[in-house]
C-alpha cells in the first residue's frame, strides 16, 4: 500500500427528493487499499459507491479517482456536469462488480470480457482474448468462456463479472453487495476470488455484509448509517472494539 | 397383518374426453366438406385459376404488393424508433409530440389514411422548394406528379404502421433491465455504444415477434389500394375479372398469392426470431 489517493471523495452530499442521503462524506482511498464499507440499509453505503463512478450524480462536494473529476468538469469554483459520452471516459478506469451481476445475456462469457476492451480501450481482439483467457483462468473459470450466462450459477456469473471488471485493467475495483443475490453456498467462491484480488494489490472498495470477509481482507471498516460516516478504522477496532453505540447494535443485529 | 393385504390390486383408468374426441371428428368431417364443395363445385373453374395464376398482369401486381409492403415497413421502422425513442425521452415536449402522433394516427382508419393521402393534391396544389420567406425558389412540383397513389400509399401505410412500431419499439426498450446500461455505462461504454451492443440486440427479441405480425398484416392491408387503382395484386385480378367475368377465380388467384406471401414473411419471421435469441434459456 503506497500514500498516493486513488479515490478521493470530499464533502459529498446526496439527495433524492426531500431524502437526504449522503450528508457530507469524505472518503479517501489509497491505493492497494481494501475498504469495506458496512451499515444498515439506508445507511448510504450504496449510494456512496456509486457517486464514486457516478452512477449517482452529487449534489455538492467533490469526487477525484486517480486525480480526476469523475462526471464533471471544474471550470473556477464550479463542477459542470459532463455529457453521457464524456462521462464514460472517467468510468473505463474504475471496475464496477454489481450486486445483480448484469452480465449482457445475448454475449458468451468470453464475449462479456472483450467488450470493452475491444469497444472502449481498442485493444486488438487476439489480445483482448487472451487477457480474458487469463482472467477466466484466475477466477476458475477456464472452461466456461463459450457458455452463455444463463447458463452458469450465481457464483459463476459474480466470478465472470469480476473478470470482466478486470479485463479494463481498472486502477480500483467497486463492489456493490457482491454476494447479496448468492445461495449461501456459493459466497465462499466469489469471496475467495476477491480475497486473492485484495492480496494481488487491487484496490477495493466493498460494500458488504460479509462481517468476516472484512474482518479478514479489509485494510479499513467504515460504518455508516443515516448518510454519515459514524466510525472507521482497522477491521479489529471497529468490528471488534467499536466505539459507538450504533456500530455495536448493528454488529450486534448481523452478527446474532 | 396389514389390513391392505387383503386388498385387491385396483385398476387406475384415465379420464376419457369423449366429448373432445367427438368434436375433432365433428370438425375434420366439417373440413372434409369445405373442401370437396369448393373442389367439385361447377361454379369455380380450376383451370382458369391455374391459367392466371401466373399471368404478367397478376405478377406484375404482385411485384406492386410485395414493393409497397417492403418500402412502407422500412420508412414505418425508421419513423416507429424515431416514435418510440421520442415517447422515452426525458424531454416533456418530445415524449408529447410522441403520444398525440401515436394516439392519432392509430385512430384513422388506414382506408381513410389512404384516401386522405390520394386526394392530398385537393389540400396542396403544389410543392415548393426553396428558402422560406424570401423569394428564392429552387424547384416546384405539381403534388400530383410528386404523390402518385403508389407514393400516397407509402406515406399513409408507413405513417400508420410507425405508430403501432413506436409503441412496440417502446416497450421492447424498456423490457431491458436498466441493470445492463449500468453496467455498460460502468465499463466505460458510451451511450450510442450500450444502445448499439447492449441494448438493442436485446430488445429486438421483444420488438421481432409483434414487428413480424405487423408486416403480415401490412402485406394483406396493402389490398385497400385496389380502391385507387393502386396497381397491386387485387387490382389486377379484378381489373381481369372485370372482363372476363370470372370473379371468383380471380378472386382465389389473389388469395392464392396473399397466402404464398404471409407464408415467407412467417418463415422469415421465424429465422430473424431464432437469430436474436442467442443467450436465451433454451
Amino acid at each position: 500500500m503506497s500514500d498516493t489517493l486513488i479515490v478521493e471523495a470530499t464533502g459529498v452530499h446526496k439527495h433524492y427528493g426531500h431524502n437526504h442521503v449522503l450528508k457530507g462524506v469524505d472518503l479517501h482511498v489509497r491505493a492497494g487499499e481494501v475498504v469495506c464499507l458496512i451499515g444498515p440499509s439506508g445507511s448510504g453505503k450504496t449510494t456512496l459507491l456509486r457517486t464514486l463512478n457516478h452512477l449517482e450524480s452529487i449534489d455538492a462536494g467533490m469526487i477525484l479517482v486517480s486525480g480526476g473529476h469523475v462526471g464533471y468538469r471544474r471550470v473556477g469554483d464550479r463542477l459542470h456536469e459532463l455529457a453521457p459520452r464524456e462521462v464514460s471516459r472517467n468510468r473505463a478506469g474504475i471496475g464496477m462488480v454489481f450486486q445483480h451481476f448484469n452480465l449482457f445475456p445475448h454475449m458468451t462469457v468470453l464475449e462479456n470480457i472483450v467488450e470493452a476492451p475491444i469497444g472502449v480501450r481498442h485493444v486488438s481482439r487476439k489480445e483482448a482474448t487472451a487477457h480474458a483467457l487469463s482472467l477466466l483462468e484466475r477466477v476458475g473459470l477456464s472452461d466456461k468462456a463459450a457458455f452463455y450466462p444463463a447458463q452458469l450459477s450465481g457464483g459463476q456469473k459474480q466470478r465472470v463479472a469480476i473478470a470482466r471488471a478486470l479485463a479494463m485493467r481498472p486502477e480500483v475495483m467497486l463492489f456493490d453487495e457482491p454476494t447479496s443475490a448468492l445461495d449461501p453456498e456459493l459466497v465462499g467462491e466469489v469471496l475467495a476470488v476477491m480475497r486473492d484480488l485484495a492480496e494481488s494489490g487491487m484496490t477495493m472498495v466493498v460494500v458488504t455484509h460479509e462481517i468476516g470477509f472484512a474482518r479478514q481482507v479489509a485494510d479499513r471498516v467504515v460504518f455508516m448509517a443515516d448518510g454519515v460516516i459514524v466510525e472507521q478504522g482497522p477491521s479489529e477496532v471497529v468490528l471488534d472494539a467499536p466505539s459507538h453505540a450504533r456500530t455495536r447494535d448493528f454488529l450486534k443485529a448481523v452478527l446474532a | 397383518m396389514s389390513l391392505h393385504t387383503s386388498m385387491p390390486t385396483l385398476v387406475v383408468v384415465p379420464r376419457r374426453p369423449y366429448w373432445v374426441w367427438a368434436f375433432a371428428v365433428a370438425s375434420i368431417a366439417v373440413v372434409i366438406g369445405m373442401v370437396v364443395t369448393f373442389a367439385t363445385t361447377p361454379n369455380i373453374s380450376w383451370p382458369v385459376v391455374g391459367q392466371y395464376l401466373f399471368s404478367p398482369l397478376i405478377l406484375s401486381g404482385l411485384g406492386t404488393t410485395v414493393l409497397l409492403s417492403v418500402t412502407s415497413m422500412a420508412v414505418g421502422i425508421v419513423l416507429g424508433v424515431a416514435v418510440g425513442l421520442m415517447r422515452m425521452s426525458g424531454n416533456r415536449i418530445l415524449s408529447t409530440i410522441a403520444l398525440i402522433y401515436t394516439t392519432v394516427l392509430r385512430g384513422i382508419p388506414a382506408l381513410l389514411l389512404l384516401l386522405l393521402w390520394g386526394n392530398i393534391a385537393i389540400l396542396v396544389k403544389s410543392v415548393t422548394l426553396g428558402i422560406p420567406f424570401t423569394d428564392a425558389i429552387f424547384v416546384t412540383f405539381q403534388t400530383n406528379d410528386l404523390i402518385t397513389p403508389f407514393i400516397a400509399a407509402v406515406i399513409a401505410f408507413s405513417l400508420s404502421e410507425a405508430a403501432y412500431l413506436g409503441e412496440i419499439v417502446r416497450s421492447g426498450l424498456l423490457s431491458v433491465d436498466r441493470g445492463q446500461v449500468e453496467a455498460a455505462g460502468a465499463l466505460g461504454m458510451s451511450p450510442a455504444r450500450t444502445m448499439r451492443r447492449i441494448v438493442m440486440p436485446q430488445a429486438l427479441r421483444v420488438i421481432i415477434p409483434p414487428v413480424g405480425n405487423n408486416f403480415v398484416t401490412l402485406i394483406k392491408g396493402t389490398s385497400l389500394v385496389s380502391v385507387l387503382a393502386g396497381g397491386d395484386v387485387l387490382t389486377q385480378a379484378q381489373n381481369i375479372a372485370a372482363t372476363s367475368y370470372r370473379i371468383m377465380e380471380m378472386l382465389i388467384v389473389a388469395t392464392v398469392w396473399y397466402l404464398v406471401l404471409v407464408g415467407i414473411a412467417s418463415i422469415g419471421q421465424m429465422f430473424l426470431e431464432r437469430a436474436v435469441s442467442k443467450g436465451a434459456v433454451r
